[in-house]
């Protein structure tokens, strides 16, 4: 509560000659005489002039304003906001990993590349594939990888005409702009109404100037692709490649692998599937998995287990190159190996079932007072065309920051675009049945207000220190400095 | 002034043998505030069907296509500054101005009762 009485920014306390701390006498004077004028700042800088109890109580309070998942439930559909198991942090802080330095000599970081190496090994044991390598730094940074690795694969066989890349018209935006920016054009493959890919349309497009197909399975709207054997048939009979976007792998987790699909290159989002941290909470990681023939066209470095049982890097000529300076986010890499030796082979087929079970009772829990466009059992998550009434004007935006009010994260809205009121849910399969029901009532709750009180909804959200910023106005014409405003 | 619509919500409004072309009422609705139009450079040629440009709102971005082939006489420059007049009035303020080369292709496109009909299906 403290933190909507500290409501002020930093320097709106700034008072001139205030400061909370005491530097010593500058000594070197001469330095600054070398700096051409040009290149010296002309103005002096604005920065606020505050005590240091000041400083410790507007940081202190701004920071209990967040909401992670360490404070909440957090349904955001398609992000897989699990939560991040503690133990990550203790094993990636521990000092033999997070102070060695990435240029060490290898047989000084036998460990740390056993570690690597060891990843790689279930992470393809997880996605069926031949290999790994864990150097892209997110998600997207892995599928722009995974499309090189196709290009490089095409151009090894002097098929250069193939410059296309599929993707269904429910892809998440990354898909499209990953293949832009590796150097391919997009074409849009179209849905059917349970969302899935449309095969008659699919085949239509299919031909020798694309490249590679790029799919999730479960698909956007949470739907199990169950065509994708004929699908990576056809893609293959056209001579493209299938990629597995990796976003939806968490409901398949021990249940089923892509590469047994036919998927010849996916990318993992350790963040989402393996419990590291999104965003703010630490950097990504998108780990790129090829089937067996496409290995040679891997990023360097390489971590490789030599004959004699140590672990080196290697450099081979058939790769792509580099695409990151050495080997990934290694703590992060760290925290999902810690996190998957946690669950252990046997635990681990449990996280998928979990997940789709939670999904499927919050969808029937919600069903009646929610419209469902794609009936079915969903996987991991499952979208909601907005409320069934929709007589007193209330939307998916007046929902979701209702949902504020009541303590949790909104789900995902507008997205996919297939439907007009999108609302999408995953609620993973971290949470306890009493945190779902809880969830539930409120979503039933609203639907409720929705209709007997639909002036108090959308003035919503009513609790929150910051309640109904214009987000047109801050796309257009925003104000990144206290100096703008 | 005749009115013609593609499936994906752009309309062509024919005076003459010019288009203006911009987005739908329905579209504008369902896209919320515009935040910014990506408009193509004046005096450059365009296919039926093909995209020319972007449009952003605070919900979700979409590609741009055109309803005719012909060359772009003129793009909206107002919309540079104030993209919200789309949200606005996306009937008055249109995106680009083509001079028709192949007007025959007005009748691939849909009426206004035609498109009516797709919106209320959607």
């Amino acid at each position: 509560m403290n933190s909507q009485l500290y409501d002020k920014l930093i320097f709106e306390y700034s008072k001139p000659g205030r400061q909370g701390f005491s530097l010593p006498k500058r000594e070197c004077l001469d330095c600054l005489d070398s700096i051409p004028q040009a290149l010296r700042r002309q103005k002096t800088l604005n920065l606020p002039e505050v005590d240091e109890p000041t400083v410790v109580r507007h940081y202190t309070n701004q920071s209990t304003n967040n909401f992670g998942v360490d404070t909440g439930f957090y349904p955001l559909g398609s992000c897989t906001m699990k939560y991040n198991p503690k133990i990550n942090e203790a094993v990636a802080a521990d000092t033999t990993i997070a102070s060695l330095h990435p240029a060490q000599p290898t047989d000084t970081v036998q460990g740390a590349l056993e570690l690597y190496w060891r990843l790689q090994r279930a992470l393809c044991s997880i996605g069926g594939m031949a290999e790994f390598t864990l150097n892209p730094f997110a998600g997207a940074h892995g599928e722009l990888t995974g499309l090189m690795v196709i290009r490089a694969y095409h151009a090894s066989r002097d098929d250069n005409g193939r410059q296309v890349v599929i993707v269904p018209d429910s892809a998440h935006g990354t898909n499209p702009a990953s293949a832009a920016v590796a150097g391919l054009q997009v074409r849009q493959v179209n849905s059917m109404p349970d969302g899935t890919v449309d095969l008659d349309d699919l085949r239509s497009k299919l031909d020798d100037s694309v490249a590679a197909v790029m799919l999730t399975n479960p698909n956007t709207i949470g739907m199990f692709e169950r065509n994708i054997p004929v699908i990576a048939e056809m893609v293959h009979a056209a001579g493209a490649l299938l990629y597995y976007d990796g976003a939806n792998l968490n409901p398949l987790l021990g249940v089923a692998r892509p590469g047994d699909m036919g998927f010849d290159v996916m990318h993992i989002n350790l963040h989402k599937t393996f419990s590291t941290p999104h965003g703010g909470g630490g950097p990504g990681a998108g780990p790129v998995g090829v089937r067996s023939g496409l290995e040679d066209f891997l990023p360097n470095p390489r971590v490789v287990k030599n004959n004699d049982g140590t672990f080196g890097i290697s450099y081979p000529d058939s790769s792509l190159g580099r695409i990151s300076g050495w080997l990934g986010n290694y703590t992060v890499l760290v925290k999902a190996l810690a996190y998957i030796l946690s669950l252990g082979k046997e635990n681990i087929r449990m996280v998928g079932p979990l997940a789709t079970l939670n999904a499927n009772y919050v969808m029937e829990s919600l069903r009646d007072l929610y419209l469902l466009p794609v009936d079915g059992p969903c996987k991991h998550e499952f979208v909601f065309d907005g409320l069934r009434d929709k007589s007193q004007g209330v939307t998916t935006l007046h929902v979701a920051k209702r949902l504020l009010d009541y303590g949790f994260h909104a789900p995902t809205i507008y997205f996919p675009l297939l439907f007009h009121e999108s609302l999408m849910i995953e609620p993973t399969e971290t949470e306890t049945l009493e945190t779902l029901d809880r969830f539930i009532k409120v979503m039933r709750d609203i639907a409720h207000e929705a209709s007997e009180q639909p002036e108090l909804i959308k003035q919503a959200p009513l609790t929150t220190p910051v309640r109904h910023p214009d987000d047109t106005e801050a796309a257009l014409h925003p104000k990144v400095t206290f100096d703008e405003l | 002034m005749n009115t013609y619509y593609l499936p994906s919500h752009e309309y062509a409004r024919i005076d003459g043998n010019i288009a203006y072309i911009g987005i739908s009422e329905y579209a504008a609705k369902q896209l919320g505030n515009v935040v910014y139009v990506d408009m193509p450079e004046a005096d450059t040629d365009v296919e039926a069907g093909e995209d020319f440009g972007a449009i952003e709102s605070v919900k979700a971005a979409s590609d741009l296509f055109s309803p005719v082939s012909g060359a772009i006489i003129e793009v909206n420059e107002l919309l540079l500054d104030n993209p919200r007049l789309v949200s606005e009035d996306p009937m008055t303020n249109w995106i680009i101005k083509v001079e028709m080369s192949n007007p025959d292709e007005l009748n691939d496109l849909l009426t206004p009762e035609a498109y009516a009909e797709l919106c209320a299906k959607e």
